[in-house]
């Protein structure tokens, strides 16, 4: 009665979405960039041509030289030229996006666990417990995302002692962005679970005693997805510059761990002076970074609705 | 007759369909409410099927959501299988076990993310009956007692047909093997011809297993097909319950007959109907006394007092002012 | 013999999708004469809703009509310019759908859109429109007309909806009128009562109406000619009391035989194995023959084309064919 079916990668290839990827130049792009830039970031420590964060391997003769020419001292080059303190500049840049990337993918993953389950839980419940969740994420919504991580961070300074401050930092930077950004999630997941809740999918499962949490984790959740990962990409790049922002205000990474927004403010001061190459770069990889992951943001929409298999 | 499978007595539903409290406070506006059924008592024997037929606004799907516990009444009882059910507490699993229920929708039945072998197991792993490879094999097995392939477990949903899904629905019912299957309008949403195929199964899956069904619709030919015994609900309550080749011959509720007279007739027969009159009342302010007096070509003073109670009828029951006349003639 | 009224011939509409093109409609030819009512009637796919959409210019792009003639009154109209089809629309083919809350605007009441629909197709005072508009809500059996016709759409039931649906669709007093489905969102009760006052509304003003729908019974009761559609192709025309009692197609038995009704006493429905192949796989020679019980040599190769045969029939389907009937082997 059914026909043989395909291989199930003959079928993602020849899926609709595969092939509106394969015809769509802008997807392909952006996910080839995004995709080189994490490669290389996640990475590092094996691709970068030197640590720059291991003062023994530093020249300070190297200091200011400009991309792709042999330092007049050492004769040594550099592809996008190197800083003040002789670094590569292609190395701590990509020690720098492995910061960034890091602090951003667990803001958001934080911001994801926390509005989602809100979102679900507000629901599927509905009445009181509904509105009081919502007017939390209102009020949450009132104040602006670095206020938040301003407020949060200097709270935190007061608390943690001095030892403990450096290597607590990214954490809390963490927490910061996360909690500015959780309550689009529970928003949209909210939404989608008050459809799906009446969906006779659900009363299913209701009919056969399922636990509350069963149904909402394992039935709603994978029906509400899709916007969610739309958001969750844009939020990355989103929550990238926003670090990013802050490190450039001096309140986010500390110096032993510089991210890119750290190298955009050292880069800042040396644009007067002539040496461009120590801003631009570290500019234009976050510019490639956030602009590649936001447009892939609106591919992956699609890639987990089975109708499109 | 023996101790029924299930028991239902003066099963009430009401909604709370007032507007927001700070509106009423300002507009004082009364609360109101929508009584969804009033009153319904009936009785489902092992191994019959019990039809509720009724237009809209007449609450045979609340009822059919009230029996499987997704809605708590607001008065009355249910007696499964002799076990007077505390709604307030919930079902207990033990009783859960043993009825299912099939939906009129067979797009939004199926959870469009979940294979379908997930889907027809759930029930097996939900009551802890199997574990995970025994569920995945019965399955497998379930879905061929249904008309499809196994080879279709690790399919999903969509790249079925609509008659196709209600199958796979059909077959999650089954797979807890329960006695009682409340089926909501199960082919009202299926063409003509899949219809005939997913009736014939049902007929033949309850002949196999001696399953008990309470079928909701609002299709009198199919009720007529399915039922040993058929209900007629207006506005939330029962009018009528007779048994099934007979309510159609000589009904004895003058809505049944307007019913059947508002059927058409593919028999060609010619027959002389009777014009409808009217349109069904707004449940939100019914009309006071018996709700179809205003459409109700037998109408006296009494009709537009008192709500009318079951009397018994050679057929059945049925819940009507001018019967008590007849009776007493 | 008079003129039919409406006369499609071959009509063919496509779907260009990226998998190839799909064909909604495969030759199907019928003709309506002036005031009579030809019911469509088919399963879900089989093209009855695309037939009438076609006819009145509503295929949604990138669909299209790919070949054949749609004649009103001997007048092509399928090739028309947008314009001139909008003026056809209304003036001599209103439609009726299946959904009243979307057929009319909420925004407007019942007497803004009656009044202006006239006044578009007939020209007349607003005074006089508005004259007309009560006259034919009193018709459709629209309680104090007078009075309700300033009210807003969802101050109506499901059933005045789908009244005051028919009285616009009527009020540019058109030829012949496509209902899609007119009662299919109704209840039973209602949907008889909708149903009688389509035909006489109609008979009245000597309409040819096209009757959408799946459910045979509406048929039975309302139609003096039905067609049969099957993935796209017409299986059947005729009477119908013919085609109910005495179908000729296997496909129309099946469907006959599948339906229950209040009379029968047999305890299985007929059941047509499988199901109506989807558009992208349609099988070689007649539709129907993977689920065809006396499916012989020339059904799996050749495609039967609707013949004509005694007492206004018409069937498409090789058993009937005298020459091709012969070859079939007996047993």
């Amino acid at each position: 009665m059914t026909s043989k079916t395909p291989g199930r990668l003959y079928r993602l290839w020849d899926s609709d979405l595969a092939y509106a990827f394969r015809t769509a130049p802008v997807a392909i792009v952006a996910t080839l960039v995004a995709l080189t830039i994490i490669f290389c970031a996640v990475f590092a420590p094996w691709l970068a041509p030197m640590n720059p964060y291991n003062p023994a391997g530093l020249n300070l003769m190297n200091g200011f030289t400009p991309p792709m020419e042999p330092n007049a001292f050492t004769g040594e080059t550099f592809l996008m030229g190197a800083d003040n303190q002789g670094r590569d500049m292609l190395s701590t840049i990509m020690y720098g996006t492995r910061t960034s990337l890091f602090v951003g993918a667990m803001a958001v993953l934080f911001a994801m666990v926390l509005g989602i389950s809100v979102g679900l839980y507000a629901g599927w419940r509905g009445g009181w417990v509904d509105g009081a969740l919502m007017r939390v994420a209102d009020v949450q919504l009132a104040f602006p995302a670095i206020l938040i991580a301003l407020l949060i961070f200097g709270i935190a300074r007061g608390f943690i002692p001095d030892n403990l401050r450096d290597q607590l930092a990214i954490w809390v930077l963490i927490v910061a962005i996360g909690l500015s950004d959780w309550v689009q999630f529970a928003r949209v997941v909210r939404g989608a679970t008050m459809v799906e809740k009446n969906k006779e999918y659900v009363q299913a499962a209701r009919v056969i005693g399922a636990h509350p949490a069963k149904i909402m984790f394992r039935h709603i959740l994978p029906n509400v997805m899709g916007p969610v990962l739309v958001i969750a990409t844009i939020s990355l790049a989103l929550a990238i510059i926003a670090e990013a922002t802050l490190s450039f205000l001096g309140v986010g990474v500390p110096p032993t761990q510089p991210s890119l927004g750290t190298l955009i403010r050292i880069g800042q001061g040396f644009l007067i002076s002539g040496e461009w190459w120590i801003l631009l770069f570290p500019s234009l990889t976050l510019l490639a970074l956030a602009l590649s992951v936001n447009l892939l943001g609106d591919w992956l929409r699609d890639a987990l609705n089975p109708r499109l298999r | 007759m023996a101790e029924p499978l299930l028991k239902i007595e003066g099963l009430t539903r009401r909604f709370d369909v007032s507007k927001p409290w700070l509106n009423r406070v300002i507009e004082r506006d009364e609360k109101q409410f929508l009584t969804a059924n009033a009153d319904v008592s009936f009785e489902i024997a092992k191994g019959e099927t019990f039809a509720l037929v009724g237009e809209s606004g007449s609450g045979k799907s609340t009822i059919a959501k009230m029996v499987v516990g997704l809605l708590p009444p607001s008065a009355g009882t249910i007696t499964f299988a002799g076990q007077t059910i505390d709604t307030a507490a919930g079902i207990p699993r033990s009783l859960r076990r043993r009825f299912q229920m099939i939906f009129q929708d067979p797009f939004a039945s199926l959870n469009p993310r979940w294979r379908v072998g997930e889907i027809i197991a759930e029930p097996i792993r939900t009551f802890g009956l199997m574990n995970p490879t025994d569920a995945r094999k019965e399955a497998a097995r379930l879905l061929e007692v249904v008309g499809l392939s196994a080879n279709d477990v690790t399919k999903f949903p969509h790249e079925f047909s609509g008659g196709q899904r209600q199958r796979i629905a059909i077959a999650r019912a089954l797979s807890s093997k329960p006695e009682f299957i409340v089926c909501d309008e199960p082919t009202s949403a299926l063409d003509v011809s899949v219809q005939a195929q997913i009736l014939n199964l049902m007929r033949d899956l309850q002949d196999e297993f001696g399953l008990t069904y309470l079928l909701i619709s609002h299709d009198l030919s199919v009720v007529r097909h399915m039922s040993t015994r058929i209900g007629v609900l207006y506005l939330g309550r029962l009018v009528e319950i007779a048994q099934a080749k007979k309510l159609f011959t000589e009904p004895q509720h003058p809505y049944t007959r307007m019913l059947l007279d508002a059927v058409p007739d593919l028999a060609l027969s010619g027959r002389r109907r009777r014009a409808v009159e009217g349109e069904i009342p707004n449940p939100i302010s019914p009309p006071p006394g018996c709700a179809f007096h205003p459409r109700c070509p037998l109408v006296h003073d009494r009709c537009k007092r008192e709500v009318p109670l079951p009397r018994p009828t050679p057929i059945g029951q049925a819940a009507c002012h001018a019967l008590d006349a007849v009776a007493t003639a | 013999m008079a003129d039919p009224l409406l006369s499609v011939r071959d009509l063919v509409v496509e779907f260009p999708t990226r998998r190839g093109t799909l064909r909604a409609l495969d030759r199907v030819s019928f003709d309506i004469m002036p005031g009579e009512v030809l019911g469509m009637v088919g399963e879900s796919g089989a093209g009855k809703s695309i037939t009438g959409a076609a006819i009145i210019g509503l295929i949604e792009p990138p669909g299209r009509i790919a070949a054949g003639e749609i004649r009103l009154k001997g007048e092509r109209i399928d090739n028309l310019r947008p314009e001139a089809l909008r003026k056809i629309r209304g003036k001599r083919i209103g439609m009726v759908f299946q959904d009243p809350l979307t057929s009319l605007n909420p925004l407007y009441t019942v007497a803004q859109q009656l009044i202006e629909t006239i006044r578009t197709h007939i020209d007349c005072s607003e005074a006089e429109a508005r004259k007309r508009a009560v006259a034919l809500l009193d018709r459709v059996g629209i309680p104090a007309a007078a009075r309700r016709i300033d009210d807003y759409p969802h101050h109506f039931s499901g059933g005045m909806r789908q009244r005051v649906v028919i009285a616009l669709a009527l009020c540019a007093e058109p030829e012949l009128v496509i209902a899609d489905e007119p009662t299919t969102a109704l209840d039973v009760s209602v949907q008889s009562q909708i149903i009688e006052v389509l035909k006489d509304i109609c008979a009245e003003r000597g309409a040819a109406v096209m009757l959408i729908t799946h459910d045979m019974g509406v048929i039975a009761e309302t139609a003096d000619r039905v067609a049969v559609l099957y993935a796209g192709r017409v299986a059947e025309i005729g009477p119908v009391r013919e085609v109910i009692t005495e179908a000729l197609h296997p496909y129309t038995r099946g469907l006959m035989g599948s339906i229950p009704t209040l009379t029968q006493e047999s305890d299985r429905l007929v059941q047509i194995p499988g199901a109506m192949p989807r558009l992208n796989a349609i099988p070689q020679g007649c539709a129907f023959n993977p689920r065809c019980e006396r499916a012989f040599a020339p059904c799996f190769t050749e495609r039967p084309e609707l013949l004509a045969l005694d007492g206004g029939r018409r069937v498409a389907c090789w058993l009937h064919d005298t020459a091709k009937a012969s070859e079939v082997p007996h047993g």
